[in-house]
């Protein structure tokens, strides 16, 4: 038996909706891995002991198990705790927090290396620290990481197929669902790769508009 | 004769990190619109002195007082904060390293601190930020970034970021010494040009010649004490101090040609 891709044009439809689910998914956890990102360099470095240490807890959790494991947890574990989320919303909070605690760690590296300069001119003009920081430091640092966060959209964008597993029909369970019906699995996983690697290019070329839109800002 | 409050007053300065004293019994002070430069070997404790008049390196004892009012006053956490950032308001700094926001424009990088601190509009901000430049020279390079300018063009940005602020005093720490010779001039004029409009200014410099054609007083520091200090005319020309005469001899050329 040879292999037929004449098979997938009847499914676009369904593969162009688990595009737009991917994409979806990947740009709300890109998001909130951004923004949370920066809220948690911003507790690590300058929060008072009280949060930093369950925080540090948190970041300890999320880095050190697999993603897999705490997407079962927040879909399937706190329905226990009367937390019963949808699919989409458990893949969004898993995928964002566990990238935010990664960009954090970039971003809580970048603020260190901002020169001493910058906070010292901006309170010399009498700027309180925090709106130092907000108005001078984090957003040199910001600048200074976003090449790395890039990388980390990019693996973000690739582990979202993982929310396959909780039922959020993205690209990966719609081709999934298609081979199902049709027992083709190398005809719709290639279809899928290569959707997924034309959504990275995509991708990749609005990190490039961005990188180059910050080049005169250093 | 009643007794004039001066306009900077600085009380038994001192600060000492560890064992290592820079900045030993400090007594000094300066009177509105006056313009006085402080000179010294690097390690005197020049840069340290200028820095403890606006708390941003604190003095281990001593006063600072502005118009009077104790700047490096010890309060509660919070009211430090507030009463150092309204204090700052008034102290303008420009630094060796310019220390311009590289990802604000030129024209951000002046309005930033009034539109926060003051609450101008954007209307307004732009027309401040127009008056300051123009009057350093920048205004054709309003809305370029820091990255794209050369250090004396940082420099006089700088300046009319700090003017922005409507400072009462001016604090210059070695603002040339990171400059390429022939951008020096340009800055040296938009100084010259503060202390023509009476700016009261405290000038570090290595800048003997700058020192003695604008200032109306000269600090000579040396081991964190002042040495000598007097209208330039007497500090260069003639040293009482020993130390003052070895530092003149190998910074100022005039000097060591006319000591022979």
């Amino acid at each position: 038996m040879g292999l037929d891709f004449s098979v997938v044009p009847s499914y676009a439809d369904a593969l162009f909706l688990g595009v737009l689910w991917t994409i979806a998914i990947t740009i709300v956890s890109a998001l909130l891995s951004f923004f949370g990102g920066i809220l948690f360099a911003v507790i690590a470095l300058y929060g008072p002991w009280m949060i930093r240490l369950p925080f540090r807890f948190f970041a300890w959790l999320f880095m050190g198990t697999p993603l897999l494991l705490q997407l079962f947890l927040i879909y399937f574990g706190l329905v226990e705790l009367g937390i019963d989320l949808p699919a989409f919303v458990a893949g969004v909070i898993g995928l964002g927090l566990h990238f935010a605690v990664y960009n954090s760690e970039l971003i809580q590296t970048a603020i260190l290396a901002v020169d001493k300069g910058q906070m010292e001119a901006a309170r010399t003009l009498g700027l309180s620290r925090t709106q130092a920081l907000i108005r001078v430091v984090i957003p040199q640092a910001v600048r200074d990481v976003i090449p790395p966060i890039g990388n980390n959209m990019i693996a973000l964008l690739k582990d979202s197929a993982l929310v396959s597993v909780i039922g959020v029909s993205e690209l990966t369970l719609s081709a999934q669902l298609a081979i199902g019906r049709t027992y083709r699995p190398f005809e719709f996983y290639a279809a899928a790769a290569v959707l997924y690697y034309i959504i990275n290019l995509g991708m990749e070329a609005v990190l490039r508009r961005i990188e180059r839109r910050t080049q005169l800002s250093r | 004769m009643t007794e004039k409050t001066p306009f900077v007053d600085i009380r038994h300065a001192q600060k000492a990190y560890g064992d290592l004293e820079v900045l030993k019994d400090i007594n000094l002070t300066v009177s509105k619109g006056e313009i006085v430069a402080i000179i010294g070997p690097s390690g005197s404790g020049k840069s340290t002195l200028l820095r403890a008049i606006n708390d941003l390196d604190p003095l281990s004892s001593g006063e600072v007082l502005l118009e009077g009012v104790q700047v490096n006053k010890t309060l509660p956490h919070r009211q430090y904060e507030k009463h150092i950032n309204e204090m700052r308001q008034h102290i303008g700094m420009v630094f060796q390293h310019f220390n311009l926001f590289p990802h604000l424009t030129v024209r951000e990088n002046v309005t930033m601190a009034p539109k926060l601190l003051k609450g101008l509009s954007n209307a307004e901000a732009d027309q401040l930020a127009e008056e300051q430049l123009a009057h350093v020279g920048m205004s054709e390079r309003i809305d370029y970034y820091p990255s794209q300018l050369s250090g004396g063009q940082k420099q006089r940005v700088a300046i009319a970021r700090a003017l922005a602020m409507k400072p009462k005093l001016m604090l210059f720490d070695e603002a040339t010494s990171a400059l390429d010779p022939e951008l020096v001039e340009e800055v040296n004029l938009v100084m010259k040009k503060l202390a023509e409009e009476h700016m009261t200014m405290i000038i570090v410099t290595h800048e003997m010649d700058f020192a003695a054609s604008v200032c109306d007083r000269v600090i000579f520091m040396d081991g964190g004490v002042v040495v000598e200090e007097g209208p330039p005319s007497v500090v260069f020309q003639n040293p009482t101090q020993e130390r003052t005469k070895n530092f003149l001899r190998k910074h100022l050329a005039q000097y060591a040609e006319s000591s022979k």
